[in-house]
């Protein structure tokens, strides 16, 4: 929680309030309300959990133990725009690798980061994209890529990468 | 009870109505997404809207022809169905101007006809005929990429919820149980356990709250054809876990959908709001006293969550973790109540055992396997995509026919089936009939239904590696064996990769295998090594060959490689001296290169740079 007064209080705790409060008498809720926390965050902040705990009338260690279960929970900040890239089997046996590879290239990512240093792109392997038909395939928050090759990601990324502004649009296809 | 027959009938005259106006259908399920189907959507869009055509373009879910994506279709009244693939925004501005204008089939991009009763063109192949379809069949996968999957009426026009008011109106439920024993149905997530008995344990368990819920964590490497029907077909989802409810005795379902699935998780939720709305889940339905309602529970990134006690526990916001059966979920499922639990294939295949008999259903498959299951086909092969075929059907036809071999005209080397669980099926059995039992005798498993099939230049000890480090990743933790021996495996397979691997490893491996697959909690576990015994078994030698010779066969594993200039050819132009990262590479201009395998990183830059292809790794 912040400290520089009420006043100013960020206004994704609002929205953490009111999630919370939608939750309060539910039993079973805990993973719902923790993808609604990782929506307002990003991630899931410690402080959250304690609140979740307080609500929810969940012991705080079991909550934890959710969080850190799930792949799809994050317990630190991540980047501006996610890359899911599938290292599913199909993936794997048509070069998925090599995609990997160009995007750590890219970003600059190095001894197992997977967040630029800018804050611009968080890197996150996934097991299957379930798109196997359109192998090696990527996403960029919500956008599909599919049949990638390695040279193309540099093109793809930039149009997300505000830092650079470089976008050239005709790579896009989806 | 009347209603919806009335309605259906109306649906259908509107349908018939739109098919006397020209049609323009565009696939945008995830595949068709991916390969750019929006930016199709769009320009199509444009087109029409500049030119004022009178034109309905409509969205539609996957025809199973991934290699083909994006597609388009194009009804023009009285004439055939044309279904052209891999159309771009500007193809597909093109190929409607010829075919709308001059009332002329583009040839280019054509994949075939369907001519629906009416006169087919000359010299078009009919879709019927195509390699892709001749072996299939379409029951499961009958509505997906022909109707909108976000329009009921659609679903309703063409059959749908007849099956569930049909046993509301005239069937008991133990009439219900027994269609379902009859038509030999087996589930289709994995394990292949009869559907109907797993029913009638749940209607046998007394108690006045019972659940049923479904499956819809595909998370298997190299499957979708679950997503495929979530984002292609969602009613047919709901219709047979209605039915189910029904059956059992629930008046609650929930769908486990996994969160890499966004697409899914919008068209269901669409699509019970839908259904809600007409009264055709809910409090009591059609008037038949009969309630049920069906929640999404969107999971949260955990392979283990595909076993049935860990789905149930994640549903209760728990740690995904499997527990002892028995109890059996239809005796103590969710919330401790019966449950009975299926995947989303096994469901959808219901409608169409109650609409059209046990009878038909079971003349598909073989003796012991009935009706038909879709397979995805990824992979090294031509025709990537999804295909229903009766079951019993042997590999070499799925691979070849449907498939259309491999591509870039190389060598069959493997087929993995079953995903992690599963196995690699070398080219010796490739005439085995895919069904429940004959897999298991191969040491790999139907499973979802993923076939990936693997060419020449595929590494299996690094195929057996890959899924290893899967495993291992996705073991919850909960069981010894699984969490401590997969480690344990995966570090000498990795050894063995990088050319460290030691005589004695093969035998590890072998009875590692064998404790972990014995001694394991769950599914995961007890199925996690067969990708390293069914290698072990079927391509040992080349286990051998980088143990004992530190060689890769298939050039995959970096740390066994050579790479090396091949004088004759190399012309010294220096390109591939100054792109290495490692300063490796020697020699003059204009004469014979040479690299230094003491420096060499193995990172294969020279390889793609160099113009004369003097560059070989061996």
């Amino acid at each position: 929680m912040c400290n520089c007064g009420e006043s100013v209080r960020d206004q994704r705790y609002t929205a953490l309030e009111k999630t919370l409060s939608k939750y309060r008498h539910s039993t079973g809720k805990i993973i719902p309300v923790l993808q609604e926390i990782q929506d307002i965050f990003g991630y899931i902040p410690t402080d959250a959990i304690r609140e979740v705990s307080r609500e929810l009338k969940v012991p705080s260690s079991e909550i934890y133990g959710v969080v850190t279960f799930y792949g799809q929970f994050h317990l630190q900040a991540r980047g501006k725009n996610i890359i899911r890239v599938c290292t599913g089997t199909a993936c794997h046996v048509q070069g998925g690798g090599k995609i990997v590879e160009a995007i750590t290239g890219y970003l600059g990512l190095k001894d197992g980061k997977m967040t630029s240093d800018d804050m611009m792109f968080t890197l996150e392997p996934v097991a299957c994209l379930g798109a196997c038909g359109m192998a090696p395939v990527m996403m960029v928050n919500e956008d599909a890529y599919g049949r990638l090759t390695p040279d193309e990601i540099p093109a793809i990324l930039a149009r997300y990468d505000e830092n650079r502004k470089q976008g050239d649009d005709e790579k896009c296809i989806a | 009870m009347h209603s919806l027959k009335e309605m259906r009938r109306e649906f259908q005259r509107a349908f018939n109505i739109s098919a006397n106006r020209v049609k323009v259908a565009i696939g945008l399920g995830t595949c068709g997404i991916a390969a750019g189907g929006e930016k199709v959507w769009s320009a199509v869009n444009e087109y029409v809207e500049n030119e004022c055509l009178d034109v309905d373009i409509m969205s539609t879910g996957c025809l199973g022809m991934c290699y083909a994506e994006p597609i388009m279709e194009v009804h023009v009244p009285g004439e055939p169905r044309f279904v052209y693939g891999n159309v771009k925004p500007d193809t597909a501005v093109e190929i409607l101007e010829r075919h709308l204008k001059y009332g002329r089939p583009s040839p280019e991009h054509i994949m075939g006809q369907d001519p629906r009763g009416f006169k087919p063109a000359p010299n078009i192949v009919e879709l019927k005929d195509t390699g892709f379809f001749k072996s299939q069949v379409k029951t499961v996968l009958g509505r997906c990429g022909i109707i909108d999957p976000e329009q009921i009426v659609h679903y309703i026009a063409f059959g749908g919820y007849e099956a569930l008011e049909k046993v509301l109106s005239e069937m008991s439920q133990t009439e219900v149980i027994e269609e379902i024993k009859r038509s030999g149905l087996r589930g289709r997530g994995g394990g292949g356990f009869p559907t109907g008995r797993k029913w009638e344990a749940a209607y046998n368990s007394p108690g006045p709250k019972k659940y049923v819920v479904c499956n819809a964590d595909e998370g298997d490497p190299g499957a979708f054809m679950d997503r495929s029907i979530l984002e292609g077909d969602p009613h047919s989802l709901l219709e047979g876990m209605a039915i189910c409810g029904y059956a059992i005795g629930a008046d609650e379902g929930y769908i486990y959908v996994r969160a890499e699935y966004p697409l899914a998780i919008k068209r269901l939720r669409k699509a019970i709001h839908d259904a809600e709305a007409m009264g055709i889940l809910g409090d009591n339905i059609l008037d038949s006293g009969f309630s049920f309602r069906i929640r999404i529970a969107a999971g949260a990134g955990a392979f283990v969550c595909g076993e049935e006690t860990a789905l149930m526990h994640s549903i209760e916001g728990k740690r995904g973790m499997p527990r002892v059966r028995p109890p059996y979920p239809a005796a103590s499922g969710l919330w401790g109540k019966p449950t009975n639990i299926n995947n989303v294939e096994t469901y959808a295949n219901i409608s169409g055992i109650i609409r059209r008999g046990a009878g038909w259903f079971s003349g598909m498959g073989t003796d012991n396997s009935k009706g038909s299951k879709v397979f995805a086909l990824t992979g090294n092969i031509r025709r990537t995509g999804l295909a229903e075929v009766p079951i019993g059907i042997s590999l070499r036809e799925v691979v070849f026919e449907i498939g259309g071999g491999i591509q870039n005209d190389r060598q069959f080397k493997a087929v993995q089936i079953g995903g992690p669980s599963g196995g690699c099926i070398p080219a010796s059995h490739l005439e085995t009939p895919i069904d429940y039992d004959s897999l298991i005798r191969l040491g790999a498993m139907m499973g979802s239904g993923g076939l990936v099939v693997m060419d020449e230049d595929t590494c299996m000890v690094d195929v057996a590696r890959y899924f290893l480090k899967f495993t291992q990743e996705e073991s919850c933790g909960k069981c010894t064996p699984c969490r401590e021996g997969t480690m344990r495996m995966l570090q000498i397979l990795e050894r063995i990769c990088q050319g460290q691997g030691r005589p004695e490893d093969i035998d590890t491996l072998e009875s590692l295998g064998r404790v972990i697959k014995s001694t394991s909690l769950c599914g995961l576990g007890q199925s996690a090594p067969n990708p390293v015994l069914a290698t072990l078994r079927y391509f040992r030698s080349e286990y051998e060959e980088h143990i004992f010779n530190k060689k890769c066969p298939a050039g995959i594993c970096v740390e066994l490689l050579d790479i090396i200039i091949d004088p004759e050819k190399c012309r010294g132009c220096t390109l591939c001296k100054n792109v290495c990262p490692a300063d490796a590479i020697g020699g003059e201009r204009k004469q014979p290169h040479s690299i230094d395998p003491e420096k060499c990183i193995k990172c294969q830059a020279c390889i793609m740079k160099c113009p004369f292809d003097a560059i070989t790794k061996g």
